[in-house]
């Protein structure tokens, strides 16, 4: 027992007499080395087989593509092209490639190895979940799906070492910004086919050592689940405005472990805050606190195929009563938006303007009119949920909302993460909670989910109308011509809804003030070659 | 002769008396009712569950009743352990936590107990091939996923409570059975067990009636570690999201709660948790009681 | 004894045969595969991404390729993490739940002995009351409990030590320090619940009768009995300590194993539950034996069977 006490006394007074040691951000400030927490552990390294996001922000480091974005309002600037011409009827885009991009093991970036690249991502036995990015070119769905096996019938072609043309299905105007996308990166099959099969999974050319990228940066370091350091590299064309000497990403998972890392001065940036730290920082930390507008709407989707949620009155009275504000106010508390249509507002110029609004009255009516006055006579309804708190919370404070307001009984289930897919797509549900983040500034990408059958639609919700519109869309040339399309298709999703808007979300996290270059962006994305660290002298 | 002894000797009956009749389980009891901290320990254990078992009476509020004007409140008048994120009423929640911790406490253990000591028993005294096959049946359930095995549970039998009990109880009763069947064997080769064997007393007879009172003594402790086990993994597999969901709470859930918000709302922590630590610690004294008053020889005589 | 330990490492391959078993087709009845994912995929590379993993098999196909598999020591490919094999995650992260879980058990051990012997030394004293309070207070307060709130007292508060972490030295103190108290209050009072049996015995009362000093009455009499409780609890506990807890790892970011039996579970990453699994079943297996030539060994009227 003396022993004992005697051990653990000596332990801490040993500790004691160490005193203040440098934090590693402070380290960091001096060598320019960005500590960055960042989620969960990569799955993989390989651009064209990673889904996440948490994927997307190391690859960014280590890669370029044809077109690189501007740190400040994401808008494409020249990555590996130097400039681009577009063909009249938009179709057509030559990119011109600048002479000295270069590989991390000194080859010369050439218009071949975009077209290889694009020959991996779309080759069937690949089975890459991101290839649908680029069915916008022709043929492209074709080849990926089987239907042809011939590759130069897609539309990609090389002029000549330093030219690459890519034609398209239909004039897209948001193609540019759809190449901002790690789908669209280059790989280096040379390398590739050194480890394995390129057009099959499992080759391990992404460790360390074997690593061939075209971007600011290199692979130094990979330990799972503890960090991956990329370090600047010496052969990129752009090397002289890259600043930063090392980036670390550190795959914390726990909110509340990262975020007291943070205040224990082991990164300079978060992924997110937890909710209940909100509050906190907004009192005694407002300077680290960054709330930014992000590209991704919070919903519930509704499954329009089970009685009595198949009756539009019901899901529309249901839509009526929620309090977004309070929502949005009391309970989230990281500045939301509330959500009264589906695309964020602003997405490329786009705002809709079909607007929900909370009107109890008028729900009541509605649910009275469906055969229902007071709730009387409405079975429970099910709302379905995946674990975590956030969710949890919303959750009951709708349950509530719809309790007070009409009467109606609510049950909550909340499933496993998994279990909760499951449910979705085989719409083993009544109503249930859903959100979806933009994979491209266009509302396109938040609304050709609702066609009929899409894979993404899980609501059974079918309407012909709106199919033929979002079609249209896709062939509309004129850009404004094409936003009033999409007003048309979003008024009828508001009218019948299948989902139920609820806010549009927010970036959250904590930054220290000496992280520079590193602008708001509605993707969250920060290209790292603009940032640079700059401590206060004080 | 001179007479020499005293003329009032002191009558032996009533010593005889004294000894005579009681069984064990009486001169247990006699010998738990003197255990001051034992009693006390009984008395708030008592309370405590004769409030859970109450809640929905005297509990001020409804437990799924969310005022967002008073989020996260610390302790006032209206609202006496303050309020947690949603506005819910901390002393509504801890009272109605209650009964569900104290069952899945008792249930699971009871379960486990029940379980693991006829098992370990069984194993440790018939020995040879059935005991192998018993216990390397233990290493195998011991090694299978539990996290698993609970996403199962909740898959199949949706989400009721009672599967939680299943659960817990279907983890803890291995140890339980390992532990007393090392005991068992150890007693198995104590002369008064030889002789109820060469007596040709029943098998069952020898297990039930001669080894497992002497064996209860471990299992008392055991049994009130187990308890703290049980409700402590009814937590962790409320940090996993697995265990019991809101508007439901259990003291577990409270825990966890408050664990995240340690710094802002430290109120939500200190009263489950102080609740906790409370019913642990009188199970605790109340189980060292019974193991002094079962256990002849440890008592000072 | 040999004969005891040979028979227990053939019944092994009986356990483990059933285990891989029952845990294959375990994992595979939870909804949700390891393809599920938020943004659905096309139906044509969902097929074509299962066949590439063998899951458009049928499932006894996939069974017995699994345990060809296996026989030949490899675990297959982690379903979620695509460029690593099972193998070479177990490899990379035991090495750190190890080292941590040593940590913790001398701690515990250190610790919980300690005051479990001392205080059945001292029974019903004021040392034996503390003592055993304390431990009970580790058992109560929960390691998802313990460990914030050392990270915010020595962390954030003094900042003495990181807040999570596996880098310096100093990073294994936290961590050890909250595995190990869980550990310790358990023990020490297994140790004080066993000690007390033994000591009250006849052939301790004969000892001391016998003008045995007291601690030779402890060491050479008591320890070996009084520890029997003690013994059959770790087994399974230092298979938990030294696979990693999925808490502790979690909290202090520590890129042990103990993270991925919980995570594997929650991917439905098939491959990467079995390989977990089963390296916890042999190393169950391993210590428990351990575990019962020790029982024999403090208990001489016991015999392997």
């Amino acid at each position: 027992m003396a022993c004992g006490c005697g051990l653990f006394l000596f332990l801490a007074l040993s500790l004691a007499g160490c005193g203040r040691r440098e934090t590693r951000v402070e380290i960091g400030d001096r060598e320019q080395i960005l500590y960055k927490s960042n989620g969960s552990e990569p799955q993989e390294l390989d651009p064209d087989i990673v889904t996440g996001v948490s994927e997307y922000h190391i690859l960014m480091s280590l890669f370029e593509g044809l077109v690189s974005e501007d740190p400040h309002d994401l808008h494409p600037v020249p990555g590996v092209a130097e400039r681009w011409d577009v063909s009249p009827d938009g179709t057509v885009y030559t990119f011109h490639l600048r002479n000295n991009a270069k590989w991390s093991n000194g080859d010369p970036v050439v218009a071949r190895d975009f077209w290889e690249s694009y020959k991996r991502m779309l080759a069937p036995t690949l089975a890459s979940e991101y290839s649908y990015m680029h069915y916008v070119v022709k043929n492209a769905q074709a080849y990926n799906e089987g239907k042809i096996t011939d590759f130069d019938q897609v539309g990609y072609k090389v002029l000549d070492d330093h030219t690459f043309q890519v034609t398209l299905e239909n004039s897209t105007p948001y193609f540019l910004s759809l190449l901002l996308h790690h789908s669209w990166f280059p790989v280096h099959l040379p390398t590739i086919r050194k480890y394995g099969d390129p057009y099959l999974r499992g080759s391990k050319w992404t460790r360390v050592g074997r690593f061939v990228g075209n971007g600011a940066f290199v692979l130094a370091k990979w330990r799972v689940n503890d960090v991956i350091v990329v370090k600047k590299s010496p052969t990129y064309w752009d090397r002289d405005r890259v600043r930063l000497n090392e980036i670390y990403f550190l795959p914390i998972e726990s909110d509340e472990t990262e975020e007291h890392a943070f205040r224990a001065g082991q990164v300079h940036v978060t992924e997110t805050l937890p909710l209940s730290k909100i509050d906190f920082y907004k009192k005694n930390y407002p300077d680290l606190l960054h709330i930014e507008p992000y590209l991704g709407t919070y919903f519930y989707r509704i499954n329009v195929t089970k009685p009595p949620l198949n009756d539009k009155r019901i899901r529309r009275a249901l839509a009526l009563t929620i309090d977004r504000e309070s929502l949005v106010a009391d309970v989230l508390r990281g500045g939301q938006l509330p959500a009264f249509c589906l695309t964020p507002p602003g997405t490329a110029g786009y705002t809709c303007r079909t607007q929900l609004h909370e009107d109890i009255a008028e729900a009541k009516r509605l649910l009275a009119e469906a055969g229902y006055p007071g709730g009387k006579g409405l079975p429970p309804i099910e709302l379905l949920y995946n674990t975590l708190e956030a969710h949890r919370i919303i959750a009951e404070s709708i349950q509530q909302m719809w309790n007070k307001s009409l009467g109606i009984e609510v049950h909550l289930v909340n499933q496993e993460w998994k279990v909760y897919l499951d449910s979705q797509r085989t719409l083993n549900y009544q109503v249930c909670r859903a959100s979806w983040i933009g994979d491209y500034v266009d509302p396109n990408s938040f609304l050709d989910m609702w066609l009929t059958g899409g894979g993404n639609n899980e609501t059974g919700w079918s309407n012909s109308q709106y199919d033929q519109l979002i079609a249209e869309a896709a062939r509309t040339t004129d850009p404004q011509q094409r936003l009033e399309v999409f007003q048309k298709a979003e008024a009828i999703l508001l009218d019948e809804l299948p989902i139920i808007p609820i806010y549009f979300y927010t970036h959250v996290c904590a930054q220290r003030p000496e992280v520079k270059g590193w602008y708001p962006t509605i993707l969250d994305n920060h290209p790292y070659k603009y940032v640079y660290l700059e401590p206060n002298k004080n | 002769m001179q007479q020499t002894i005293a003329p009032e000797l002191p009558q032996a009956t009533p010593l005889l008396r004294e000894e005579a009749g009681g069984s064990l389980w009486l001169d247990a009891w006699h010998r738990l009712s003197r255990n001051k901290m034992a009693v006390a320990s009984a008395v708030i254990l008592t309370v405590l569950t004769l409030l859970s078992v109450f809640a929905p009476w005297i509990a001020p509020y409804s437990y799924e009743e969310q005022n967002l004007a008073l989020r996260a409140v610390p302790p006032q008048a209206g609202h006496w352990l303050g309020t947690d994120a949603l506005g819910r009423d901390q002393l509504t929640r801890l009272l109605y936590g209650g009964r569900v911790s104290l069952m899945v406490g008792i249930v699971a253990t009871g379960v486990a107990l029940a379980i693991g000591v006829t098992y370990g028993a069984i194993s440790g005294f018939y020995g040879g091939m059935v005991d192998v096959v018993m216990m390397r049946t233990v290493d195998i359930i011991y090694a299978l996923p539990f996290t698993i095995f609970v996403i199962l549970l909740m898959v199949f039998f949706g989400r009721d409570i009672r599967l939680l009990f299943v659960a817990i109880g279907a983890v803890e009763w291995l140890t339980m059975a390992r532990i007393v069947r090392a005991q068992v064997q150890a007693l198995q080769k104590q002369e008064f067990i030889e002789a109820a064997r060469a007596l040709g007393l029943r098998r069952r007879r020898i297990i039930f009636v001669h080894m497992l009172p002497n064996v209860i003594g471990p299992i008392i402790v055991y049994a009130t570690l187990t308890v703290p086990a049980v409700m402590l993994l009814e937590a962790f597999l409320s940090f996993l999201g697995l265990g019991v969901q809101p508007p439901m709470s259990s003291w577990g859930l409270m825990i966890k709660d408050g664990a995240d918000r340690m710094e802002e709302c430290p109120w939500l922590l200190i009263a489950p948790g102080v609740t906790l630590a409370t019913t642990l610690f009188c199970l605790n004294f109340l189980g060292d009681g019974l193991r002094d008053a079962l256990d002849v020889r440890t008592s000072k005589d | 004894m040999f004969r005891f330990i040979a028979k227990r490492f053939l019944e092994m391959i009986p356990v483990l045969f059933v285990i891989a078993t029952l845990t294959f087709f375990m994992v595979r009845l939870a909804p949700g595969g390891p393809f599920t994912t938020e943004k659905s995929i096309p139906p044509e590379i969902q097929k074509k991404l299962e066949a590439f993993y063998g899951l458009n098999k049928p499932l006894y196909e996939q069974y017995l390729d699994y345990m060809g598999n296996l026989l030949k020591g490899d675990l297959g490919p982690s379903f979620k993490y695509a460029t690593w094999s099972v193998n070479e995650l177990i490899w990379s992260a035991f090495p750190v739940s190890l080292e941590l879980g040593c940590y913790g058990l001398a701690i515990a051990l250190i610790l919980g002995l300690g005051a479990g012997i001392v205080a059945s030394l001292r029974q019903n004293s004021a040392v034996d009351h503390i003592s055993m309070s304390l431990a009970m207070l580790g058992i109560c307060v929960p390691t998802f409990v313990m460990g914030p709130l050392l990270v915010l007292i020595f962390g954030l508060g003094l900042g003495w030590v990181n807040a999570s972490g596996w880098d310096s030295a100093r990073d294994r103190i936290l961590p050890s320090l909250t595995l190990g108290g869980f550990y310790a209050a358990y023990i020490a009072r297994l140790a004080r619940g066993g000690m007390l049996e033994i000591l009250n015995q006849d052939f301790i009362r004969t000892a001391r009768a016998k003008g045995a000093s007291p601690k030779r009455v402890i060491l050479k009499h008591a320890l070996k009995g009084g520890l029997l409780p003690v013994v059959s609890f770790l087994g399974p506990a230092v298979a938990d300590i030294i696979t990693g807890s999925f808490v502790v790892e979690t909290i202090f970011q520590v890129p042990g194993l103990g993270r991925f039996f919980v995570t594997a579970a929650f991917n439905r990453d098939y491959t990467m539950v079995l390989g977990t699994v089963l390296f916890y079943a042999v190393l169950i297996i391993l210590l428990n034996l351990v575990v019962d030539v020790v029982q024999v060994w403090l208990n001489p009227r016991l015999r392997f069977e």
